[in-house]
């Protein structure tokens, strides 16, 4: 599944924020807790529905092959007790252009027992969702709110 | 007698099933009684790191949290597989070792790794979230196909290749010799959907330990309470069978899946020796799907030859059986003895082959469901007759007439020897109740309509009854098959009936009430059946492979010779006659021809008071019987299927179905038809809607009624039902059995008339309306390209 947003703001802007863990926090919906551990490595807690299953997730957060300021990939994984667990990875990748930035992104997401098991069918439009809202989160807190791009790809890839 | 064999009675069971009294497991409540909640892997394959219960066990109302190395600690044995198959080769199975919760290893999504003890059931539930469980993740195997490839993911140590056994039956070069002399030969690859089970109510298990008396009491959702108390204590070394009662009360169906002894189960007996609570579960209906063992999952090729005038001149068969992460309690039995040897269908055919390899995969333990290897041996077998029929140009009913075994017994070349049957006559009452002669204008009509109308046969053959002892011994099977009973008449002169057998939805407490009211001459009220409970009922193999009436019924009737036998003896001392003139008719035993009589209950009651016995005989009125067949029964039938097809859509309507069945002696034709609609849905299921999926991962993608489809009312069609009936000349009441025909019978007529309607023959269940209008999309793109 892949997305583009534009956004307002210098690549450089963007890429710092999206390297702050406080910014993460603020905009990975059902964040509750995001804690910096290492240089790009992070503990999170994030209260997630799925279909019929709420779970709490508690997992890692890495950012791997980082290219600053114009790419790394963010990945997590994340334990939900009995609901199973789920993971996901982002390629986010920055270009500049015309005082703004484009960020464009490809998401993986793979879930695991009872989250499978119920809502396996639901998993690329909750994905979806939940990369969008990311990004509009993101774009807000960067420059005010924003409608998302018209080039959203993300019907495409389902 | 108006209750007797062949009545239509009204079962005597309804009204407490319809009025919502019954009593299941999970209806039973006792005192002390604790909940238990399983921690399950979400991984398909895995190592378990560690699990951390602490945050679990400090919640208040959890009682205890146990794991894999307390149990196997413990002594609790693994989880065996009971009928040992050989392979080809001479080398015995590679059993992968179970343990009612995993130790180290998780080998399919679902696998139990510890369990919470708690209050109340939601509680556990809450703690089993606590649970911390770190995994580290293995590859995963799903599919059959890539079990066998090399550097395949290995799963258990001890199976090599995940090869379970490679076994095989009938002769091999005699086959090719009969392929090689056809004039043609049809060759198919032919997939059989794998199943789940899906009884209304879910398993559920009660454990009660008595630590005064280290005794130990099993409420479970079983098929076979005695076989359950005999694998819990001969291997699972829970409790020896004296300290050991197990009761399966109501048991809302099974289809087989509640046959086997699960991990929940024993691991409740245990965790009650440890909490000295009574521990109580429940299965939800995603644990259903989860951990109930799945059915079919075949992957077969098979070539079968004729000669010119149709003619079969042999078959010969592979198929990859896929056994799941574990062999579950008869899975090694499903795919050879149960299926391999119906290949004959019911067909003279002198040269058979079939080689089986049964493979383990990261998935649920696979193991028999209703008709059990038979529907898969069905479907392969009528698949072939069909398509060889088109290939042919010849008319399906005719191919099969030409081919149809016509004197009994009959010994076919995959070990089985048919007893008795009528195959042209089953085909005669099909075609003229199906009015198959009209199918042509039938067709043209629904054309007319812009509808492909199809017609599809099937003409199948079963092996129930199950089983002779020292046969199945002979090919491996851990316990005899025999059944129990014994008949009691009370003082006052009515009957109970202590049966091995279970009834778990076939109607038992009805029918096996009706051949005794025939045989005494009693009103039906007055029989009690008696079931379910180790402490009450003398022993029983339990209820499976359409077993209950020839075998358990048979049992029953051998304990009444017995009793009859004995009130002959009394009513002759009494009446001061001939044993040889005593009968027992309207009520009464009296001298034929005389109007010198007893009543029914004078007897019963002459036998308690031992007043007046003659010479001799103890006093009561109750005996014993142990019956083993001494061969299987074969019910047998036609099964023909008329489709419409939307050709925009791909749906499809079932717009007629008749069934001519051969299932022997009929006790009540309203149960048997019972079983037979309920056969037929489940039929037209695994036809046309069900099938289980997962994902490269492992992951359970049907895992739910949204995503798993069963046949509701409107899937299905109103059935025509006929019976031809051969008696079977090996039981003295002359049954075959009737509860698995119609879920063996029905799916290749299904897809026989699926085919036929759209033109082409590639299409694999269950057919969708997606996989019908693929089908037809593949059929046309390639005839456009021709």
């Amino acid at each position: 599944m892949t997305g583009e947003h534009r956004i307002a703001a210098s690549r450089e802007d963007v890429w710092a924020a999206l390297n702050d863990p406080e910014v993460l926090l603020a905009c990975i919906p059902g964040c509750e807790t995001l804690e910096q551990t290492a240089d790009n490595r992070m503990i999170a807690e994030v209260v997630q529905k799925i279909g019929p299953v709420k779970a709490r997730f508690k997992g890692e957060v890495e950012l791997v092959n980082v290219v600053a300021p114009e790419s790394y990939t963010i990945q997590g994984e994340g334990k939900g007790g009995v609901a199973g667990f789920a993971r996901g990875a982002a390629d986010v990748t920055l270009t500049e252009g015309d005082g703004e930035t484009l960020l464009s992104y490809a998401v993986h997401a793979q879930v695991g027992g009872k989250l499978a098991q119920l809502g396996n069918r639901l998993i690329n439009s909750t994905s979806k969702k939940l990369a969008n809202r990311f990004f509009d989160n993101f774009s807000a807190h960067l420059n005010g709110p924003e409608e998302p791009a018209d080039t959203d790809q993300s019907n495409a890839a389902i | 007698m108006s209750d007797g064999i062949g009545a239509r009675v009204k079962r005597k069971e309804d009204k407490r099933f319809i009025t919502g009294k019954g009593k299941y497991t999970d209806d039973i409540r006792v005192d002390n009684q604790a909940y238990a909640a399983f921690v399950r892997s979400p991984h398909a394959h895995a190592k378990v790191v560690s699990i951390d219960a602490s945050g679990a066990e400090a919640m208040e109302g959890v009682l205890a949290v146990l794991n894999g190395a307390q149990l196997t600690g413990d002594g609790i044995g693994n989880i065996i597989c009971g009928w040992a198959v050989t392979s080809k080769d001479g080398s015995p199975m590679n059993m992968g070792a179970w343990s009612a919760l995993a130790t180290e290893h998780v080998r399919y999504a679902g696998d139990a790794v510890a369990v919470v003890i708690a209050e109340s059931q939601s509680l556990a539930r809450l703690a089993a979230e606590a649970v911390e469980v770190e995994y580290e993740e293995l590859p995963v195997l799903v599919s059959t196909l890539d079990a066998l490839a090399d550097g395949a993911v290995q799963i258990h140590e001890n199976a090599p290749g995940n090869l379970i056994y490679d076994w095989e039956i009938g002769d091999a070069a005699a086959a090719d010799a009969g392929l090689a002399a056809a004039a043609h030969v049809t060759e198919m690859e032919i997939t059989n959907n794998r199943l789940s089970p899906n009884p209304m109510e879910p398993r559920s298990a009660l454990a009660i330990h008595d630590e005064a008396e280290d005794h130990y009491t099993l409420y479970t959702t079983s098929q076979n309470p005695h076989v359950a108390r005999l694998v819990l204590s001969a291997f699972y070394n829970v409790a020896p069978e004296h300290k050991l009662r197990v009761i399966a009360p109501d048991v809302g169906g099974g289809f087989g899946s509640k046959i086997y002894i699960y991990p929940e189960e024993i691991t409740c007996l245990w965790a009650s020796m440890k909490t000295g609570r009574s521990v109580k579960w429940t299965s939800d209906r995603s644990e259903a799907f989860l951990t109930d063992a799945h059915g079919r999952d075949h992957i077969s090729t098979a070539k079968m030859g004729f000669d010119a005038e149709g003619r079969i001149t042999g078959l010969k068969v592979d198929t990859i059986a896929n056994f799941g992460a574990y062999m579950s309690l008869f899975s090694s039995a499903v795919p050879t003895y149960l299926y391999a040897t119906l290949l004959s269908g019911q067909y003279n055919i002198a040269n058979i082959h079939a080689n089986v390899r049964a493979v383990y995969t990261n998935t649920v333990p696979v193991d028999a469901y209703r008709g059990a290897g038979r529907p898969e041996a069905c479907y392969l077998v009528e698949r072939m007759m069909e398509t060889a029929a088109r290939e042919l140009g010849k008319d399906p009913a005719e191919l099969r007439r030409i081919n149809f075994i016509q004197e009994f017994p009959h010994e076919t070349p995959v070990i089985m020897t048919y007893d008795a049957g009528d195959f042209d006559g089953n085909m005669d009452k099909a075609q003229a109740a199906a009015d198959t002669a009209g199918f042509p204008a039938r067709k043209a009509e629904a054309a007319a309509r812009g509808k492909l109308r199809g017609i599809g046969y099937s003409a199948y053959i079963e092996a129930c009854g199950i089983a002779p002892s020292a046969a199945v011994g002979s090919l491996g099977a851990g316990v005899g098959l025999w059944e129990s009973a014994e008949v009691r008449v009370n003082p006052v002169g009515t009957v109970e009936i202590l049966t091995g057998s279970h009834s778990h939805g076939q109607g038992h407490e009805t029918t096996f009430a009706q051949i005794v009211a025939e045989r005494f001459s009693i009103p039906i009220e007055n029989v009690q059946v008696v079931h379910g409970d180790t402490d009450k009922v003398q022993f029983g193999m339990g209820t499976y492979g359409s077993r209950s009436g020839a075998v358990g019924m048979s049992a029953i009737v051998k304990a009444m010779d017995k009793v009859e036998a004995k009130v002959k003896k009394i009513a002759a001392h009494t009446l001061e006659a001939s044993e040889e003139d005593i009968v027992i008719e309207g009520g009464e035993v009296k001298v034929a021809g005389t109007d010198k009589a007893m009543a029914w209950h004078e007897v019963g009651l002459a036998a308690y008071l031992a007043h007046n016995l003659p010479e001799g005989m103890e006093p009561g009125l109750k005996e014993g019987a142990f019956y083993d067949p001494v061969n299987f029964t074969f019910p047998a039938g036609v099964y023909i299927a008329e489709v419409e097809v939307d050709p925009e859509t791909g749906v499809t309507e079932i717009v007629q179905f008749t069934a001519a069945d051969d299932f022997g002696t009929i006790i009540n034709p309203m149960i048997v038809e019972g079983q037979v609609h309920g056969g037929i849905a489940q039929g037209v299921g695994q036809a046309m809607l069900e099938g289980v999926h997962y994902d490269q991962d492992g992951q359970l993608l049907t895992g739910s009624y949204m995503d798993y489809t069963m046949p509701r009312a409107d899937d299905l069609p109103s059935y025509t039902l006929e019976h031809n009936t051969t008696v079977c000349p090996n039981n003295p009441l002359g049954m075959k059995g009737c509860g698995e025909a119609g879920a063996i019978g029905t799916p290749p007529a299904i897809i026989n008339a699926i085919t036929d309607a759209i033109g082409t023959n590639d299409l694999a269940m269950p057919a969708t309306p997606h996989a019908v209008w693929r089908a037809l999309q593949a059929a046309s793109v390639a005839t456009a390209a021709e």
